[in-house]
């Protein structure tokens, strides 16, 4: 479930002219900034930037780029953007860092449906003139790269169909390849990359049961884990069990707050819209302290307020 | 008609590429059993004489015969299939049979525009349970595994801004990766599969164009050791050079069924997409008209579809 809360009533021409106000003059009057676009969904910013174009002749986004600064500012600008628009320039983020960020081309070629995975290929070739594929296949290479080029070229059938058959052979050729430790073998990466996502998820269960211990668990063994096999366990958390994988990654995030908040402001604003809450209850599970709170203790000014908002404080 | 003549006439009805409906019809409809023994009689390629006083059927005369009239009505049912659905049954069809049909799948791959590529990963979604990249992994084995997979699975950029300097430094990595061809075999170099699966086809001409300036020579000849790696590059490049070859195979005599097979496939994938290219292309390297070629080679109802065919974007 989503954590966003929007207004009953709503008029992106009252809420352009409130964001124009908002600039005016010297500074910028963050707290209105954060209780219009803090509470409209992506229809209604869609709205909200079309409506201060025509009125204003301006482009919003812009406009916020220049007014707002730092952590605030990054968070409000990818939240402002289309869903798709806003994962293709996450993922070109990744792809640039001097380590490529691995996990979040795994997270978007994962837990997105099929459909919205292809919607953020074309908003990226829209936006940076290069297809996805070209840009993960150039900046990576050895495994990781054909893991990857792999995980977002892919376009899985999205029936619910399943063939036990194959759940059972598949989670034998995976047990054997973590058991030799090949983990990098033609046929693991063949059957992460390709099947669908409920035969997957057949295929874990049967891992489970045949072996006792989930495959996650058996992946990253006692020994320090390679980029390639921490790639792997996060294909399949993210296949297998999303929400503990977003908890987890919040939980990271939080502890690096004062040195890289990208985690943190990803997850919350890519999610909000989505199931941030069932993240939240997770969080609040494994955490005993619930993740607004976190947040509140971790983050200070504006950046903060900002995030509250989208975890769903009431106005 | 004198019955030398019909003999003639009907043996030609049967030897092309499709049947001569018009001729059967009117010939055998007239003949009586003594002018149908003749026939058999007089064509040892069709029939033989049995040790029991008959003359009996070649073993492939009634596959071929088949075949033949099977011509026409494949070539129907493929062309008014939606495209999507036809290249997604193509490329099934392909996975299943192996490494002599893998060019189909290159050309599918390859000569297809994005959308029209995705299109038929959707229409495989439907059809056959399974996407097009998972059935590719799974059945194919050889050494082409890689690149095919890595081709059906491509979504490429589709506008035509292209690097200059990226064009460049990857015709060298291909020169590079072309020259050491013996100690690494070109279909398990990382560096060509990316290039050619990733990259957008202005991009990959851009290449051809750099490739041609360092060696001198044309990179799809180059990487002939590898066939398959030359007709992707053909289809991404010069695609109505592929298919020109290809139809000029398939027409000419005493060719086999799979050779034949590609006039209809070729025609009809190509009559709404790069026929006029074609026919030209065809023209001069060939100096015959393409439909000339198809009347003289095919029959019946079966040659004058085709023609049809190839008479469009004028």
């Amino acid at each position: 479930m989503a954590t966003l809360i929007t207004p009953s009533h709503f008029s992106a021409i009252e809420d352009a002219e409130a964001l124009q106000k908002a600039f005016k003059g010297w500074g910028t009057d963050e707290k209105a900034v954060i209780r219009i676009l803090g509470y409209r969904n992506a229809v209604q910013r869609k709205q909200i930037r079309e409506a201060y174009e025509n009125v204003f002749q301006e482009d919003v986004v812009k406009r916020l780029e220049s007014e707002l600064s730092g952590d605030f500012e990054k968070a409000v600008y990818r939240w402002i953007l289309d869903p798709a628009d806003r994962d293709a320039v996450l993922a070109n983020v990744a792809i640039r860092k001097s380590e490529c960020d691995f996990k979040v081309l795994i997270e978007l070629s994962c837990v997105l449906s099929p459909e919205e995975l292809l919607a953020v290929k074309r908003a990226y070739q829209n936006r940076y003139k290069r297809s996805l594929e070209e840009d993960v296949a150039s900046h990576t290479a050895g495994d990781l790269r054909k893991l990857l080029v792999a995980l977002v070229s892919a376009y899985r059938y999205n029936g619910e169909e399943i063939n036990a058959r194959l759940a059972n052979s598949e989670a034998d050729i995976l047990h054997e390849a973590i058991k030799d430790k090949a983990y990098n073998s033609d046929e693991v990466i063949r059957i992460l990359t390709t099947r669908s996502k409920a035969q997957l998820n057949a295929t874990f269960n049967r891992y489970r049961e045949d072996h006792k211990l989930s495959i996650t668990k058996n992946l990253l063994g006692e020994s320090a884990a390679s980029d390639f096999q921490k790639a792997l366990h996060t294909t399949i958390r993210c296949i297998s069990d999303p929400h503990k994988y977003y908890a987890k990654v919040l939980r990271d995030g939080i502890k690096r707050i004062g040195t890289d908040e990208d985690d943190l402001t990803r997850v919350i604003v890519t999610r909000a819209e989505k199931d941030l809450k069932d993240i939240k209850d997770i969080y609040y599970k494994k955490n005993s302290v619930s993740l607004d709170d976190a947040v509140a203790k971790e983050i200070s000014g504006d950046y903060k307020a900002f995030l509250l908002a989208l975890l769903g404080k009431q106005d | 008609m004198a019955l030398t003549d019909e003999i003639q006439t009907l043996t030609k009805a049967f030897t092309g590429l499709g049947v001569d409906e018009r001729s059967l019809v009117t010939i055998l409809g007239k003949w009586k059993p003594e002018e149908r023994q003749s026939f058999r009689k007089g064509n040892p390629n069709f029939f033989k004489e049995d040790e029991r006083h008959f003359e009996r059927c070649h073993e492939d005369y009634v596959k071929r015969l088949e075949q033949e009239f099977m011509r026409f009505k494949k070539a129907i049912v493929l062309w008014t299939m939606h495209p999507w659905e036809r290249d997604a049954r193509m490329a099934k069809k392909a996975i299943k049979k192996g490494p002599e049909a893998y060019a189909v799948l290159v050309e599918i791959a390859c000569s297809r525009s994005s959308e029209e590529l995705l299109g038929a990963r959707r229409a495989y979604h439907s059809l056959f349970e399974h996407s097009i990249e998972e059935d590719t992994s799974r059945y194919i084995k050889g050494s082409e595994r890689k690149l095919l997979v890595a081709l059906v699975s491509a979504y490429r950029y589709e506008g035509s801004k292209v690097e200059e300097d990226h064009a460049k430094s990857e015709a060298k990595a291909l020169a590079n990766a072309i020259k050491n061809s013996d100690k690494k075999k070109l279909l398990e170099d990382d560096e060509v599969v990316r290039i050619l699966a990733t990259r957008s086809k202005p991009h990959i001409q851009a290449v051809y164009k750099q490739y041609k300036q360092i060696s001198d020579k044309n990179l799809d000849e180059d990487l002939e050791v590898a066939l398959i790696l030359k007709e992707t590059v053909q289809c991404l490049c010069s695609p109505e050079k592929y298919y020109t070859k290809v139809l000029d195979e398939a027409l000419k005599n005493g060719t086999n069924q799979k050779i034949r097979k590609a006039l209809t496939r070729v025609i009809v994938t190509q009559a709404d997409a790069d026929m006029k290219n074609i026919r030209e292309e065809f023209q001069t390297k060939y100096g015959v008209a393409l439909s000339k070629k198809i009347e003289d080679t095919a029959c019946g109802s079966y040659k004058d579809f085709l023609v049809n065919l190839v008479a469009r974007g004028n």
